[in-house]
């Protein structure tokens, strides 16, 4: 079967991201960009499938600039087989996306959809799921165990209260949280090999979709700031402060 | 205007983190309802009918609701969705899990992790590990929202008398089953509940350490908590994780013991009330954000903490 990973190109999450002036937004101009992290979890789930035998290709789609190419490519040279580029300049939001996606899953008619469980952009936590219903798909969220078997697989999720085990049928999507697996360094000759590999490029119009985003933006601001500590001497001090200024224990 | 709450529950009780969400829908003004979807669940509804401020429980009680599975339970919201100017859901596993599905099915633009309700279909939600904080507008007919339970006040879980609809189920799923769950109780208060908790991080070197913090835990009535690297470490369970992807904790107290403060972890804790770290590297970051920083190291720190509170 195929395995289609959507990858989104998001500033690196060791970057600390400024607001703009203006408060329109995040500066991501001169900003490192990488894909986003769940992501490459995704990417390495999906290429272990492929190894193991589970599936034959290993497709990547991104939606966004013309540099989301390069995710694309850190896709391919971790072992995907090719890509597909939805051009789009500014802010998309999930909805879109998850209709992109659904009409690339039309096309392509994959086994699985192994989306990562959050942007750590957006932190919407919301495309797997959309897709999931808008192909009318069962669904495994924050997955961090996968076992396919005949027609169905098996997810283990991390869910607020600790594990649950769920069975879904195939074709399913799934969206995969941090402890799936380790993703791999792609060596230099990947990288090399992976320039090669094939990227198809579209636009929404292609596929009909509105990009438009739904929610509109009114103002991005910082977050307000912590006034500065103190620094305590020993434990002592510590506990008659927690006791005597803070008030927060007996 | 009216507001939908979808209550997260076990059949028996209501979670605590529906009387969160009820608060965020107060902020929303206008009646507000709360669907109770399960399998056999008329105590929860019964529970859900004395809140504080509800006016009606809409109860949908058949077996395809068992174990909450989100291809089951999507359907039964958007039965029910129709009139609804908002509808509301905490920000937590279970929101998370089922909402999305129910706005693709609406063909709404759903808010995620809302920690503020303007009015006028208004609301704050932070970005980027709560590094910025987006004020939204939305122009759907009906919003979809899921609430940072913190955020919120949660409202009194007694003193109301909402009357109880049931209304029918949606019918049988064959898309996905649920198959167990390894949930491991404790005594100690929850964390994302908790006044005061106490995380440990990868300074902690290994899981039997973490029992000095349990030991500190039991003397302060608190929650214990973890950072990525000792769940990812395997010194504790996935669902201590505290930070952008784990859960989300504003208690009066914060204890961070071996944490160094990456943005993913404060994400998680920065909203609390007062923050303590422990830590030896006095140039962690964790101290920028401390309002009691102890450089120490925790293997003296921490048993000098429990002996000192007695
Ligand atoms: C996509 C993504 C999502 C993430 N989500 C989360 C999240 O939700 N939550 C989260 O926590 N992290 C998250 N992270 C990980 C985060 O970036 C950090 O790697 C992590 O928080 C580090 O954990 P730590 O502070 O325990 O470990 P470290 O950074 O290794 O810090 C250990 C600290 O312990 C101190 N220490 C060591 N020994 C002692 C001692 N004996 N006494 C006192 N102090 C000592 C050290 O000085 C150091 O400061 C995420 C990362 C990514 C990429
Ligand atoms: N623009 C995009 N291009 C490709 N994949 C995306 C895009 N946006 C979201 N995704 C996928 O959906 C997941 C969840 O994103 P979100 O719902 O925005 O938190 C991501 O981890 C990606 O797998």
């Amino acid at each position: 079967m195929k395995v289609l990973v959507p990858v989104k190109r998001v500033v690196d999450y060791n970057v600390k991201i400024r607001v703009k002036a203006d408060q329109t937004g995040v500066e991501t101009a001169n900003v490192k960009m990488s894909m986003n992290p769940f992501d490459e979890i995704a990417v390495e789930q999906a290429v272990r499938m492929k190894e193991a035998g589970q599936a034959d290709e290993v497709i990547a789609v991104s939606i966004g600039p013309q540099q989301s190419q390069e995710t694309i490519r850190t896709a391919l040279a971790m072992g995907a087989d090719r890509g597909i580029l939805v051009q789009h300049d500014g802010e998309i939001q999930p909805l879109a996306v998850a209709k992109l996606l659904k009409a690339i899953v039309d096309a392509e008619g994959p086994g699985i959809v192994l989306c990562g469980k959050q942007a750590i952009d957006d932190d919407a936590n919301q495309t797997a799921q959309m897709l999931s219903a808008l192909l009318g798909w069962s669904q495994a969220t924050f997955v961090s165990k996968l076992e396919i078997g005949d027609g169905e697989a098996t997810a283990t999720r991390e869910v607020d209260g600790g594990l649950e085990t769920i069975k879904v049928k195939l074709p399913a999507v799934c969206s995969v949280d941090l402890r799936l697996n380790e993703p791999r360094y792609a060596s230099l000759p990947n990288i090399m090999k992976a320039k090669k590999k094939p990227i198809d490029m579209k636009t929404p119009a292609d596929f009909g979709v509105d990009p438009t985003p739904r929610l509109t933006t009114v103002k991005v601001v910082e977050p307000p700031p912590r006034q500065a500590g103190v620094k305590v001497a020993d434990v002592a001090e510590l506990v008659s402060k927690l006791r005597n200024e803070a008030k927060v224990i007996s | 205007m009216s507001n939908l709450v979808i209550a997260e529950h076990d059949g028996a009780e209501i979670k605590p983190h529906t009387l969160n969400t009820i608060a965020a829908a107060q902020a929303a003004g206008g009646d507000i309802h709360v669907a109770v979807i399960g399998s056999g669940c008329q105590a929860a509804a019964d529970a859900a009918a004395k809140i504080a401020g509800v006016s009606k429980v809409l109860m949908v009680d058949s077996a395809e609701y068992e174990n909450q599975m989100a291809e089951a339970v999507a359907p039964a919201i958007v039965k029910l969705a129709d009139g609804y100017s908002t509808i509301f859901a905490p920000a937590n596993t279970f929101g998370k899990n089922v909402m999305p599905r129910v706005a693709a099915l609406m063909d709404i633009q759903q808010l995620s992790e809302v920690s503020a309700v303007l009015g006028e279909k208004t609301y704050e939600r932070p970005i980027y590990a709560g590094n910025a904080i987006a004020t939204v507008k939305s122009s759907e007919p009906t919003d979809i929202v899921t609430v940072r339970m913190t955020s919120f006040e949660p409202v009194a879980a007694e003193g109301g008398s909402a009357s109880i609809e049931t209304v029918s189920g949606t019918g049988a799923q064959d898309l996905s089953s649920f198959v167990g769950q390894s949930v491991v109780s404790s005594d100690r208060p929850e964390l994302t509940s908790a006044k005061i908790v106490i995380s440990g991080g990868r300074g902690m070197q290994n899981g039997e350490n973490f029992g000095m913090l349990e030991k500190v835990a039991d003397k302060l009535g608190a929650a214990v908590g973890a950072s990525r690297a000792a769940v990812d470490a395997g010194f504790v369970p996935n669902d201590y994780q505290v930070g952008q992807t784990g859960k989300v904790v504003a208690p009066d107290l914060y204890i961070a013991v071996g944490i160094s403060g990456a943005i993913q972890h404060l994400a998680g804790m920065k909203d609390s009330k007062v923050i303590v770290a422990i830590n030896k590297d006095d140039e962690a970051p964790i101290f920028q954000v401390a309002d009691y920083g102890l450089v120490a190291d925790l293997f003296d720190a921490v048993p000098a903490l429990e002996k000192e509170l007695g």
